[in-house]
């Protein structure tokens, strides 16, 4: 009984202790510490959108007259910047080429990943978790090193100047992603469904067609939003195998056509960027979670 | 009756082409299954990165086929100070925008990791810069480090009077060379956060529960809980990172095109310019052979991060 009563105090103590522990997370400090520096970021990480996107609509007068006008805001929006872009330059085919590229790259890739990763996770051959790890070493090879001798590649396969140059050689970083994305994915499909199949007589393609591929399908979007995220970004290649100006991609061509002699358009540099952006935006926040769950899992894998 | 239905059963099986049973054909199948991306980075990779080294052998130019001559080019560029320059940016670049990116990606992973109302849309926008046009976004960094229209002055000089001369971001070499850092940094902080932030929801709550319990501080949680169970991920999503920065183009070459006074170049800025612009494509090729040694370095730290996960996970106490 004694026992009881002296116990009581001190569990009840406890009780209190815990919250008073958590004080830590009071209000005030939680704004602090949490609140106040993810403001920062997100202000950080926002405002050179905001200052390409109020560029792009400022006219001239405003855009170089910080005394006059408040930078930070338009004192009368205008179209000029973007009416000039889409009608006097070739922007529109830039824009057109780009999508072609992407979309062509993208479902190159998409199809030859899907049957690779479908052979090393799935048909399981002896030395397949070497073609596996091939790929991912391939995957570590960066544009950077290899795109002068792709130019010469490019140059004798007659390629150079076409956007075939740019379909082929973007599923070489496109490829390993994909691949290893989608053997993650595979993994995650019981093998018992299709051994389910085998004994039911379905052969390998019809597995493949029928159960693996429907029950892959996040994982197929994952991938491909990814691939069309990063061929719409890409640079490098586009820069070095494409010459004349109208097959140009958008990234390439905002900067070595638009940029031209010593003042630069600052508007029009600005509404291009702005008009490249929004496709890729606007296609990601559709997909957010596609691309955190690829951009996560291609990490953990 | 029962025989009837048999033999019905039996005919209605189609019977497999000599066409359905090479499909059924494991090996003909591997094979056909791995040809199309087999053959797509055999010929546009495997085969480039070859030649890439044998090119680098080479005084091949464009538009000439080239004469082998030895480690001519590697001995050129040893002699060469702007080679040097390079180097020493590619790797001044890469250990402080790495160094950079990691401490605010973590911190913003470890600020994203509490309870926050709208959390995903929060992680959606802080992607925002890693999923648009790394040159696009460069080019706005340009026009803020605009020498005459820059915000950023505008602030500093205008608004809050701290300094009374604007910036000279782009101009002289150290300012262009921290100004390309921030940038980087900029782009690469969403990717970082977004990665730990996946690998910091992995660990189990209960483990800060009992330490907590144990009456242990904030740091101590962090140092002996977060920051081992997160060093796996965290050394592959560093791996990567080292990796991409080090042969980063597209912002150096968008923003300054390794101006100025060629003091911002990067190893692959200054391949792409003696090799693709200058047309010297055996030189381009040295110097991109040049950048291998400290990619496979990269990699290797990759490789024993990896296998020191093994020892963590089989040892409990260390």
């Amino acid at each position: 009984m004694t026992d009881a009563t002296a116990n009581q105090p001190e569990t009840q103590s406890t009780a209190t202790a815990v919250p008073e522990q958590m004080a830590w997370d009071s209000r005030a400090r939680r704004m602090v510490t949490i609140y106040v520096p993810l403001a920062c970021f997100v202000i950080i990480l926002l405002f050179p959108f905001y200052w390409m996107t109020i560029t792009s609509f400022k006219p001239n007068a405003e855009l170089y007259d910080y005394k006059r006008y408040n930078p930070f805001l338009i004192d009368s929006p205008t179209l000029d910047h973007i009416y000039k872009l889409l009608f006097e330059t070739a922007y529109p085919r830039w824009l057109m080429t780009t999508m072609g590229v992407a979309v062509c790259a993208t479902f190159l890739s998409l199809l030859s990943s899907v049957l690779a990763a479908y052979a090393i996770q799935r048909l399981r051959f002896k030395g397949s978790q070497y073609v596996g790890l091939g790929i991912y070493l391939a995957y570590l090879v960066p544009p950077s090193i290899l795109f002068i001798p792709l130019a010469t590649t490019v140059y004798q396969l007659g390629l150079f100047d076409t956007p075939f140059a740019l379909i082929l050689t973007y599923p070489t970083f496109l490829v390993p992603f994909c691949t290893w994305l989608l053997i993650g994915y595979f993994k995650s499909i019981p093998y018992e469904l299709e051994e389910c199949a085998l004994i039911d007589g379905a052969t390998r393609l019809q597995i493949l067609r029928r159960i693996t591929l429907p029950l892959a399908v996040p994982g197929l979007i994952s991938a491909g939003i990814f691939s069309f995220t990063l061929s719409w970004n890409e640079f490098i290649y586009s820069l070095a195998f494409i010459q004349s100006g109208e097959k140009k991609t958008v990234p390439v061509a905002i900067l070595t056509e638009l940029v031209s002699g010593d003042v630069y358009q600052w508007g029009a540099l600005m509404a291009g960027s702005l008009l490249g952006s929004l496709p890729v935006a606007i296609f990601y926040s559709f997909f957010v979670d596609y691309y955190v769950s690829s951009l996560t899992g291609a990490v953990k894998e | 009756m029962t025989a009837v239905t048999l033999t019905d059963w039996t005919r209605t099986r189609p019977q497999p082409t000599w066409l359905g049973r090479l499909f059924d054909n494991k090996a003909f199948l591997i094979f056909l299954c791995l040809l199309p991306a087999g053959g797509l980075l055999t010929v546009f990779l495997t085969y480039p990165l070859g030649l890439g080294v044998w090119l680098a052998f080479t005084d091949t130019k464009i538009g000439r086929t080239g004469q082998w001559i030895g480690w001519e080019n590697f001995e050129y560029l040893l002699e060469d100070p702007l080679f040097w320059k390079a180097v020493f940016y590619s790797v001044f670049y890469t250990a402080v925008a790495t160094f950079g990116k990691f401490a605010l990606g973590l911190w913003l992973a470890l600020l994203l990791n509490n309870h926050l109302p709208m959390k995903s849309l929060l992680r959606a926008i802080i992607l925002l810069p890693w999923i648009v046009p790394t040159v696009l976004s460069a080019i706005a960094f340009w026009w803020i480090y605009d020498p005459q229209f820059s915000i950023i002055s505008y602030l500093a000089v205008d608004v809050l009077g701290v300094r009374t001369t604007y910036f000279d971001f782009l101009g002289s070499t150290w300012p262009a060379r921290w100004s390309l850092i921030a940038a980087n940094i900029w782009r690469g902080i969403p990717f970082v956060a977004i990665s730990l932030l996946a690998g910091l929801q992995t660990i189990s709550p209960s483990l800060y529960e009992a330490a907590l319990l144990d009456g242990s501080t904030a740091w101590q949680r962090f140092r002996y809980i977060t920051f081992p169970l997160l060093l796996p991920i965290l050394a592959i999503v560093m791996t990567f990172s080292i990796i991409f920065t080090f042969t980063d183009f597209q912002l150096v070459y968008a923003i300054t095109r390794g101006g100025p006074v060629n003091s911002t170049h990067l190893m692959a800025t200054l391949a792409f310019q003696r090799g693709i612009a200058g047309g010297e494509l055996g030189e381009g090729a040295a110097i991109a052979v040049a950048m291998i040694p400290f990619l496979v370095f990269a990699t290797l730290f990759s490789y024993f991060a990896l296998a020191r996960r093994k020892w963590q996970q089989g040892e409990a106490n260390d």
